[in-house]
Formats: structure tokens, C-alpha cells, sequence
């Protein structure tokens, strides 16, 4: 009888077994490549059509264009500005909110069901009334990723604050630590990996609110030129766009997870 | 003698449930007790009560004639489960309540390090508590209680998550630093064996209900060896300890 996964046990393969690392990035390599011959060949091949979809040579040449040519770097600065400068000011809001809210349960009771409320509220359908309130400027921009990051963050550093381990809590009473030393001593640098964790995932999210409000009522940033790019079929602009958008989310992702390492060594071991 | 610790009446409910009968207790300065009992005896339960971290619903506890109302660093405590801060090195986590007094920082690094020497722990100041095996980490809980130079040790079952063999050399560790330093211990164990090789006074309490139903001297001469384990009188105290402990937890189970 054959067995299910008979092909992986066959070639050695355990459940839940860790993979040698040099294996482990030739294997995270060979799908991107895969993916991109698979790309290739149905593009240059012509079994799609160029207006559905570029090719992988087409979409690199016109990304060259239009960072040469068509000043998309100014663009991608413009994303890369927004979405930073919306989410600091909802983690600057969230931080010590969220931090307050786990500490304090009575905080968290009157804002908790307002939060966990508004944080099913989808920010790309605030687009139309912030544009009504803060036109299409920034402000409207930096709104919308305010509201796709502040509320999931206030909640996620609620429940992670909320839930430092209670042992700890009375270790650090027991050594004499007042109310406000356990928040600042104990609550806060216990926490801190899982919200350095958050802030990292949240700011991943934050990615796709900033495409969706550059689609609508701008005149910069990547999600403009996808707008300007759809108009024109121009699919090799469009996907260059994306994949622009994917290589900064992960450079960022890459870049937090390094600096989380650095910061919270103990965390290591 | 004048009592350290007095506790007067106290009784603890949960609800419904009565978990420590109106007990009282009078700790001596420099004593070390040791508290037996069947598991949920309530045994926990008084000793968090003295260290602030849990109320009785009646009665009182006074240190040095001071009720207490919460916890405080007059009152060093050791858990059985692994406290130590995993952010903080060891040598931080010795110096966090020394930090909470407004300890000079060059104080407090010669406090901290002479006590993890005290506990064998000298070369270990820079590691985290994640690198240290059980043993290491109670040692170092230890030497961070200590540090904070209480008035008394609370341990609550401290060597109860450890091997048999790692648990052996804690105890003698433990009641050498007690032979140096005379702190008054207050020390909750389920192991009799513990109980009567460190203890000055063992007191054991009955099943739920909780209350204490024996107080027993314990006249081995200091400095104990481990080899008094083996000693006629030893055995002969622990004979009646077991004897005590096993009728209340015959009753434990007959209540579940």
C-alpha cells in the first residue's frame, strides 16, 4: 500500500524535522525561480497576451524606464514616506494606549469593545468620507494608514502587556517594586519582543492600506502609477509596481526582524 | 522570646470553600520553618498571605509588630516556578530590588556579585536565565532575595521543579548560607525528607480545611551534614512526620 507523503518519507523526510540551512535557502530560492520560468514561459511563449500580461524581460525593461525616465523613485518615496509616517503616528498613539490598557483593567474595559469594534472597520471604505474631511493631500494618506494600524495595534499590545506572566509580577512586587516600576520595569521589557513582533506585522499590513489610498485621489506615490498604468494596459508597469511594493515589504520585514534580534538577545537562547 | 513574624487567626476563603482554618503562627528570629502538608493543604496559600500576595479573609499577620498589608521587600520570596527576569543577566536580576531601593550602582554590583558567589554562581553574572539549567536559576532567585536583605526568606516549594540529585545539593547549599547568615526562613515543602534536613521547626498542616496540626523542634545540631539524613534521629522524626502527613493526605484523597 502506498503511504500518503510516501515520496517525502521515501526521500528521508520527517515531520516537523529541521532542514540544514543551506538547504533551507536553495529551496526558498528555487520557487522564486520557478515561479519566474513558469512567468516566462507562458508570456514569451505566447500563450497569454501582452496586454493581459507582460513578460518578465517586459516589465524589467519598463521598470527601467520609468525609474529612469519617469521619476518612479520620487514615487517610491512617496509610498515609503506615507506609510512610515502614518504608522509611527498610530505606534506613538498605540504604544502607550495599548500599554495602559493591558496594565490597567479598567482602562481596557472602557476601551476594549470600542477598539475590537472599529478595528473590523475596513480603512480603504474611509477613503471617500477622508477625502470629504482631509482632501487628497497627505493628511488624508497618512489617515487612512492611521486607521488600518492604530486599532489592531492598541489591541494586539493590550492582550500582549495583559498578559505577562503573573509569577513575574510578584517576583518584582516581592523586591519591592512600586505600581508604576512594575509597568516600567517588568510589563514593558517583558512585552517588548512580541510588540516589536506586532509592530512588525501590522506595519506589513500597513503596505496594502497605503496602495489602496494612492489609488484613489492621488498625484504621486507606486499605487498612483498603477492608477496611471491601468489606463494605459500597461501590465509590465503595473506588476513592476507590485513587485516594487514586495521587495520594500520584505527588505522592511527583514530589516525589523534583525533589529528585534539585536535588541532582545536574551530572547535568543 | 519576641516573635519575628506573628500570624494571628488567619483564615482564607475561596468562595465557598474554606481553604485555611483560623491559623496561628509565631516565627523567632533566626528560625527556620519548614511547612509540610498533603497537596492544597493550603500550605501556599499562608505562606502568600505573609508575603502580601494573596489576603486572608480574616485574622492578621504582623511583622515586627507591623501588620502587613501587601507585599513588600522586607519579605524575600522564592517561587518554585523559574521568576528569574529573562531579560535581565543574572547579575541585573540580583540587582533588581536593590535598584527599586536607590542602591548606588557600584553598591549594588559588589552586593550582588558577593552573593552569587555565595550561591557558586561567580562566572555566570553576564548570562541570561534562559542559559542556566533549573538548579542555576533557583540558585540565583536565591541569591537575588537575599541581596534585598529582607528580614525573612518566604520559599515556596523552591526546589520542587528540580531533580532528585540537583535538589539534594540545593538543600545543603540553602542551609549553609542559613548556618552563615541566620535569616528567618519560612519554607513550604512537600518533601518530608526536606523538611526535617532543613528545618529548625517543622509544622505540619492538615488536609483542606488547612490549619496546623503539628509543631515539631527539630534537635539536629548545626552545621547539618547530609549525612545526618542516615542518623537514628533523623529517621526516627521523619518515621512520625510520614505517619502525620500520610493520614492527612489518605483524608485528601477520601475528600476529592
Amino acid at each position: 500500500m502506498q503511504r500518503p507523503w510516501g515520496g517525502l518519507a521515501g526521500a528521508g523526510v520527517k515531520p516537523l524535522t529541521a532542514v540544514a540551512p543551506g538547504i533551507r535557502v536553495a529551496l526558498g530560492v528555487a520557487f522564486f525561480v520557478l515561479f519566474i520560468a513558469v512567468w516566462a514561459a507562458v508570456t514569451l511563449g505566447g500563450l497569454v497576451p501582452k496586454t493581459f500580461l507582460a513578460s518578465p524581460l517586459q516589465m524589467l525593461a519598463s521598470g527601467w524606464d520609468l525609474i529612469v525616465n519617469q521619476g518612479f523613485v520620487k514615487d517610491i518615496g512617496m509610498t515609503v514616506w506615507r506609510v512610515v509616517g502614518g504608522f509611527l503616528i498610530a505606534a506613538a498613539i498605540a504604544l502607550p494606549l495599548g500599554v495602559l490598557m493591558g496594565a490597567y483593567k479598567p482602562i481596557e474595559a472602557f476601551f476594549e469593545p470600542f477598539v475590537s469594534f472599529a478595528r473590523y472597520l475596513p480603512a480603504s471604505a474611509f477613503i471617500p468620507l477622508l477625502i470629504l474631511w482631509a482632501g487628497i493631500g497627505e493628511a488624508q494618506k497618512l489617515s487612512v494608514i492611521f486607521i488600518g494600524s492604530f486599532f489592531q495595534l492598541v489591541l494586539m499590545i493590550a492582550v500582549t502587556v495583559g498578559n505577562t506572566r503573573r509569577d513575574l509580577v510578584e517576583a518584582a512586587y516581592t523586591l519591592g517594586s512600586s505600581d508604576t516600576s512594575l509597568i516600567r520595569r517588568v510589563l514593558i521589557p517583558g512585552a517588548a519582543p512580541e510588540i516589536a513582533e506586532t509592530l512588525r506585522m501590522v506595519l506589513g499590513w500597513a503596505w496594502t492600506y497605503v496602495i489602496v489610498a494612492e489609488l484613489i485621489g492621488a498625484s504621486s506615490g507606486i499605487g498612483h502609477m498603477i492608477t496611471d498604468s491601468q489606463a494605459l494596459l500597461a501590465t509590465d508597469q503595473i506588476i513592476f509596481g507590485i513587485i516594487v511594493i514586495g521587495v520594500i515589504g520584505l527588505v522592511s520585514d527583514l530589516l525589523f526582524k534583525a533589529l528585534n534580534r539585536k535588541l532582545f538577545p536574551w530572547k535568543a537562547f | 522570646m519576641e516573635s519575628l513574624l506573628e500570624v494571628r487567626g488567619v483564615e482564607r476563603r475561596f468562595d465557598k470553600t474554606l481553604a485555611l482554618q483560623a491559623t496561628d503562627l509565631d516565627v523567632a528570629e533566626n528560625d527556620f520553618i519548614t511547612i509540610l502538608g498533603p497537596s492544597g493543604c493550603g500550605k501556599s496559600t499562608l505562606l502568600r498571605i505573609v508575603a502580601g500576595l494573596d489576603r486572608q479573609t480574616a485574622g492578621e499577620v504582623l511583622l515586627d509588630g507591623q501588620r502587613i498589608d501587601g507585599p513588600g521587600a522586607d519579605r524575600g520570596m522564592v517561587f518554585q516556578s523559574y521568576t528569574l527576569f529573562p531579560w535581565l543577566t543574572v547579575r541585573e536580576n540580583v540587582c533588581f530590588g536593590l535598584v527599586e531601593r536607590g542602591v548606588p550602582r557600584t553598591q549594588q554590583l559588589e552586593i550582588a556579585d558577593a552573593f552569587l558567589a555565595k550561591v557558586g554562581l561567580k562566572g555566570f553574572e553576564n548570562h541570561y536565565p534562559k542559559q542556566l539549567s533549573g538548579g542555576m536559576q533557583q540558585r540565583t532567585a536565591i541569591a537575588r532575595a537575599l541581596a534585598n536583605g529582607p528580614r525573612m526568606l518566604l520559599m515556596d516549594e523552591p526546589f520542587g521543579a528540580l531533580d532528585h540529585q540537583t535538589r539534594e545539593l540545593m538543600q545543603e547549599l540553602l542551609l549553609g548560607i542559613w548556618e552563615q547568615e541566620r535569616k528567618t526562613v519560612l519554607f513550604v515543602t512537600h518533601d518530608i525528607d526536606e523538611a526535617v534536613f532543613m528545618g529548625s521547626r517543622v509544622v505540619v498542616m492538615s488536609a483542606r480545611p488547612g490549619r496546623i496540626k503539628l509543631d515539631r523542634r527539630v534537635e539536629l545540631p548545626h552545621p547539618r551534614h547530609y549525612s545526618v539524613k542516615t542518623s537514628p534521629a533523623f529517621a526516627a522524626l521523619k518515621a512520625e512526620l510520614t505517619e502525620q502527613v500520610r493520614v492527612e493526605v489518605r483524608a485528601a484523597a477520601m475528600a476529592a
